[in-house]
């Protein structure tokens, strides 16, 4: 009896503890963000006096500065351009590439495999230097094709590797009885094995949607004129700008989020996949 | 009829030949080209100066404190943010409420970009206005507030926190898919033989989960070596050179002082090292499984 007793109230006292160890780190995951969203709602006057989380008055007027006379309502739609425009691509050449070193026959597949996968594992760190004088004599610099191309071979790879992986493992039996039916390859790419690969396909559009979203370096080189710039680059230059309107700021950076985090919160189980699934491959 | 069918096969793997050749093998062999001159980017033409910009590279004593940096900030990494990121995922693995609230909220930060939390840690941690010296002087501390980062002695370290910050939910969710795999009959088993938990913790958990502490500490050197949009929007290297890291090196031997090919051999030495990192992981790797 005795013994249940001191056995549960262990059980208790350790769960106490590790429920306040999770909700400390918690906390400090969540406070930046909290803390973003009420210094957005403050004045110019009153960001640098009033220290409490909850303002005593919500200025939502900053938001609408922000989307206007900020600019990042620009910015934002720039963003949203690129990233949509990158992960259209990328679904397409990679789950093409992708079927075709799975299921297609033609000389060389494996050696060209090989240097997709090579490139995933080679650091090189003054690439960008190259490909900012490549894109000059290209005449692709400050332009957004330039850039949406730039940021469809930055996700190829991995993308490439995930959905071969799947292809690999999928079932021949539709694609013959596709075949028998007249279907022809790319008939059979896009009616049979792009619908089986759903899921997949998910992993790789939340993976690299967030990293177009959140690219900042490409972006910074190749986009001198402002109305291109994508949101990251544009929330450093407001910085640079106006050290001083910490609210305007703020509200930008909130907005900034936004769709980062209705992204996660609805893609959150194939978040979890592709990190367990993609960090076997890096 | 065979032959179109192979052609027809190409053309499936055109498009990403294509984008990979120009966008990357293009400026990979190109890299390799520019590091043995000297030009500034615009001039028609280019100098060969064979091995000089290596050679000034091995002297160039902000490049080694730049290394150095980015190795002390590893460090940090791999010893502070992957131990809070294995209890987190070993408390999650156990029989406790809320585990998918608290996998939801760990993994805010890095879905996050490094400008947004370089600029909302900047603003916390703003020496006049910033939250966190208010709060220390609220508290009594007064004497532990200061300007963090711009303060030579605070400001890497200041810097390398946030880098934790942002970068543990990774760790974490990784950690804890490996604990997930380990089957519940091994515990089990321990606790029927007399192991208490920490004895169950340490020949059961441990020893099962050496493959993923290996794979998170390659992928925390791997990306921490590399770490700079954080650093350039929160200190842009400064105060003088105390949170410098290579590939900041790289962007200013560019974009400040227009030395590509400079640039260009700095980023050959940083592969290198990182190159030379990774084998040595490799191994030490063989080595402890041996």
């Amino acid at each position: 009896m005795r013994s249940t007793i001191y056995y549960k109230a262990k059980k208790t006292s350790e769960n106490i503890i590790i429920h306040l160890f999770m909700l400390t780190v918690a906390v400090t995951c969540i406070f930046p963000l909290l803390w973003m969203v009420s210094s957005s709602l403050k004045t110019q006057e009153t960001i640098f006096k009033d220290m409490s989380i909850i303002p005593k008055a919500l200025h939502f007027e900053n938001y609408y500065q922000a989307w206007i006379q900020g600019g990042f309502g620009r910015y934002f739609l720039n963003s949203l351009i690129y990233t949509v425009a990158v992960v259209i691509g990328i679904i397409i050449i990679s789950s093409l590439a992708a079927y075709a070193f799975s299921r297609l026959k033609f000389p060389g597949k494996n050696i060209i495999f090989f240097i997709f996968i090579a490139a995933m594992m080679i650091p090189i760190q003054g690439s960008f230097v190259a490909l900012y004088v490549l894109l000059n004599k290209l005449h692709l610099r400050n332009t957004p094709v330039g850039y949406i191309l730039c940021m469809i071979n930055v996700g190829l790879s991995t993308s490439i590797f995930l959905l071969k992986t799947f292809f690999d493992k999928m079932p021949k039996e539709l694609e013959d009885a596709a075949r028998i039916d007249g279907c022809s390859k790319f008939g059979i790419w896009w009616n049979v094995a792009l619908p089986l690969a759903k899921p997949v396909l998910a992993v790789v559009v939340v993976f690299n949607a967030l990293n177009v979203w959140n690219e900042f370096i490409l972006a910074l080189l190749i986009f001198d004129s402002r109305p291109l710039m994508p949101l990251q680059v544009a929330l450093i230059t407001f910085q640079g700008e106006f050290v001083t309107r910490y609210p305007l700021l703020m509200a930008g950076l909130t907005i900034s989020i936004i769709p980062i985090l209705l992204l996660y919160v609805l893609m959150q189980k194939y978040i979890v996949k592709g990190v367990t699934q993609g960090a076997v491959v890096g | 009829m065979k032959f179109k069918s192979t052609l027809e096969n190409y053309v499936f793997v055109a498009p990403a030949v294509i984008i990979f050749a120009i966008f990357y093998i293009i400026p990979f062999i190109s890299v390799f080209q520019l590091a043995f001159f000297d030009w500034d980017g615009i001039l028609p033409t280019k100098i060969f100066v064979g091995l000089s910009n290596f050679k000034e590279i091995i002297a160039d004593k902000v490049w080694w404190q730049s290394v150095w940096q980015s190795g002390y900030i590893t460090l940090i990494a791999l010893t502070f943010q992957n131990a809070v990121a294995f209890l987190l995922a070993w408390a999650c693995d156990r029989e406790i409420r809320m585990k998918n609230f608290y996998r939801l909220i760990f993994f805010i930060p890095p879905v996050l970009s490094e400008v947004v939390v370089g600029l909302v840690w900047q603003w916390i941690l703003n020496g006049n206005y910033g939250i966190l010296n208010y709060w220390l002087t609220q508290f009594g501390l007064a004497n532990l507030a200061h300007n963090w980062l711009s303060d030579p002695d605070t400001a890497l370290t200041t810097v390398a926190i946030v880098h934790c910050w942002k970068g543990f939910g990774w760790g974490f969710l990784l950690f804890l898919a490996g604990l997930q795999t380990i089957p519940r009959e091994l515990y089990e088993a321990a606790r029927v033989d007399g192991a208490n938990s920490w004895n169950a913790f340490k020949k059961v958990t441990i020893p099962l989960m050496i493959p993923v502490v290996v794979l998170v500490a390659i992928l925390t050197i791997l990306g921490t070596m590399q770490v700079f949009v954080l650093i350039y929007t929160m200190t842009g290297g400064g105060p003088g050179y105390h949170t410098e890291v290579p590939v900041l090196r790289i962007l200013a031997s560019m974009r400040g002082s227009s030395r590509f090919g400079y640039a260009c051999a700095q980023g050959i030495t940083f592969g290198v090292i990182l190159c030379m990192v990774s084998f040595t992981q490799y191994l030490v790797n063989k080595r402890a499984k041996a």
